[in-house]
């Protein structure tokens, strides 16, 4: 489709076999794991991160007030009361799981389907998840108001009381879904580390960066067998993550689809949740690869290419949430219930009306009616922007679902609304700035593209039968 | 500790994977055992050359898994069923659809825990010393760039002089011994 109208001389295509290359040519093992390693290994950290890092820390402080706050108040600086219960604590949840999602699918989903484009992007995909996932727990926990107290609440443990959890709840199934998705997620990103936390060790100049790198590595050396069995490994992990995902966005919308409310109780949910998840994420993706790309220099290593196949993805995601989103309208009408139309009514046209709208405009009427031009897909400051525009949009989604099904339930007499205070305000904030300061962190003090991974993908890799030269000329 | 002193082995550095394998083979072919490969990407030609052909991470996993499935679903039955019995709707105190869901999800954890754990433990790692690291060519090149077979001196067929000259038959940039 988009093959046909290629230059000839692109650099972006292999000559010898007519392949789309994924990692611009001229580079060498060497190269790329000096551009790689160099950020992170050099003494001079760019002015740049700094005025980043302080922007974004001072914003994280923002949360460390917010939930000072909340442990001495408690949950009533939170605008959450009767009908609206679940307010931005659940919004923001869901939001930043969503987020995380994408990172498992780059790095697992893509893996299994042998996608080679996506080693570029891994890396910094699972941080993202990572730090994603450690923004969402944290809502559900401080949304209990008293967290000390929740550890009994959440996890089946023998306690003096002789209290077990209720297995029979999707929050309690929420718990385990989203504490193994964490958990899974830091180990299949720490494995992925491991080789090149070595090379990090033998490449660092310093005695302390040596030792720190050394003791990260856990003596990796490189040995066939030990590659061997880490491949097995690394498939295993993903082979597992896969399902894992999926599984969690279900879970947390069986949250929703299992309560008899309009606008939740509805079997949709979880593939919409899902693709919604994989649509955000990517969104995330591209709002962090586009400005590390253009600020590290490397155009080389995480091309064009990548982002237009994001935005491929996306394109293809956003159409199964605007299919989410038809279907619940169709079913309010196809149901013939009186509930549910009133429910969808209420949604578009009552007091909070603009909130779908927003959640229209932003997540299906922009992304959907450009995403199809391949100018604009492969332009990165379009897609920076689109980015920020989707991600804005699946917010709203969210909003939408939690708080417009809640506020006009079946009693009019329970109506009321909901406005956020500015305590929810500083808590999403907040934890948009220590998503943006781990994610500095990780940027500085550990390599953000996996470089065992791109060796594979250089041509130089490409073991060469006896009939062919060993070395070429200029090897 | 008189087992771990002297040479280790005899590291014979590559410029290029297909070096490396070529002389692999040569080597296991001509009766070597005692040898590894050591590469800064995984090579799946040069594990076959030295004859390791499977590893046993995936069934550490498949049981790590099971344990993970009964442990979670037990646990589920027991607390509902006999700890802690409570009526919620008249349900059945064993419902299990319900109790799919924790299971799965701690087969899955204890899934992917073994794997990489039993990955970890079945290549002795980790392993702060090993007597390859005195090799400075091998420090500079083993995660970068450059491919190393070490045939170690436990082998019965090693000898410090005619393995060295073995190993310089293949070409390679540069042929060490490596002591503990």
């Amino acid at each position: 489709m988009a093959t046909k109208n290629v230059p000839v001389n692109d650099p972006m295509i292999d000559p010898a076999t007519g392949e789309l290359r994924v990692i611009a040519p001229g580079h060498t093992f060497k190269s790329v794991t000096e551009k790689i390693s160099r950020i992170v290994l050099t003494s001079h950290t760019p002015l740049g991160w700094f005025g980043g890092f302080m922007v974004a820390s001072s914003v994280a402080g923002i949360l460390m007030v917010a939930v000072t706050w909340l442990f001495l108040k408690g949950t009533g600086i939170w605008a959450i009361t009767q009908p609206v219960a679940w307010g931005f604590a659940i919004i923001n949840f869901v939001w930043w799981i969503g987020i995380g999602h994408a990172g498992t699918l780059i790095s697992a989903i893509l893996l299994l389907f042998k996608q080679s484009w996506r080693n570029s992007i891994n890396r910094f995909a699972e941080a993202m998840t990572l730090f994603a996932v450690v923004c969402a727990g944290m809502f559900p926990i401080i949304h209990t108001g008293r967290p000390w107290l929740a550890i009994y609440w959440l996890f089946p443990y023998p306690n003096t009381m002789n209290l077990w959890p209720q297995f029979r709840s999707p929050l309690m199934w929420d718990v385990f879904a989203v504490s193994t998705y964490a958990i899974i997620s830091l180990v299949f990103w720490y494995v992925g580390l491991i080789p090149d936390l070595g090379t990090m060790r033998d490449r660092s100049q310093t005695r302390a960066g040596q030792y720190i790198y050394g003791i990260f590595s856990l003596g990796w050396r490189g040995s066939v067998r030990h590659w061997m069995r880490y491949e097995s490994a690394s498939l295993l992990l993903a082979g597992l993550a896969t399902p894992l995902v999926l599984s969690v966005h279900t879970v947390i919308s069986f949250d929703f689809a299992v309560a008899v409310l309009a606008g939740w109780h509805t079997t949709i949910f979880p593939p919409y949740f899902v693709a919604g998840a994989i649509y955000s994420g990517f969104a995330m993706v591209i709002t962090l690869a586009v400005p590390i790309r253009k600020f590290y220099g490397l155009e080389d290593l995480i091309t064009i290419r990548h982002i237009d196949n994001m935005a491929k993805v996306m394109l293809a995601t956003g159409f199964i949430v605007a299919y989410g989103y038809g279907m619940e309208v169709f079913m309010a009408w196809y149901s013939a219930s009186k509930w549910e139309s009133f429910m969808m009514w209420n949604r578009m046209h009552g007091p909070m009306g603009w909130s779908y709208s927003v959640l229209i405009a932003c997540n299906i009427v922009i992304p959907l009616c450009t995403l199809w031009f391949r100018k604009l897909r492969r332009n990165p400051l379009f897609m920076f922007l689109l980015s920020l525009v989707v991600n804005t949009g699946m917010w709203f989604e969210r909003f939408v679902i939690v708080v417009t099904s809640l506020y006009r339930d079946y009693l009019p007499s329970s109506w009321g609304t909901y406005r956020a205070t500015r305590w929810d305000y500083a808590t999403f904030l907040g934890t948009l700035g220590l998503f943006t300061t781990l994610f500095l962190l990780f940027i500085r003090f550990l390599p953000m593209i996996p470089m065992s991974e791109i060796r594979i993908m250089l041509p130089q890799a490409k073991i060469k039968s006896e009939a062919e030269p060993l070395h070429e000329a200029g090897d | 500790m008189a087992q771990i002193e002297g040479t280790y082995g005899l590291l014979a550095e590559f410029d290029t994977p297909t070096e490396l394998i070529a002389a692999a083979k040569a080597a296991y072919g001509s009766g070597w055992r005692r040898l590894d490969c050591y590469t800064p990407y995984p090579v799946e030609e040069a594990a076959e050359a030295i004859g390791f052909h499977s590893n046993r991470v995936s069934l550490v996993c498949l049981i790590g898994g099971l344990m993970g499935l009964a442990a979670m679903f037990g646990l589920e039955t027991w607390a509902s069923v006999l700890a802690y019995p409570l009526n919620i709707g008249g349900r059945p105190l064993y419902s299990w659809p319900a109790f799919i869901v924790p299971a799965y999800e701690w087969t899955i954890l204890f899934a992917g825990l073994s794997a990489a754990f039993g990955m970890l433990a079945m290549n002795g790692l980790p392993a702060m010393y090993h007597p390859l690291f005195n090799s400075p060519s091998f420090r500079n090149g083993a995660t970068t760039d450059k491919f190393f077979l070490c045939l170690e001196a436990n082998d019965p067929k090693f000898s410090l002089s005619e393995t060295k000259k073995y190993l310089e038959n293949f070409g390679p940039l540069s042929v060490v011994e490596v002591d503990y």
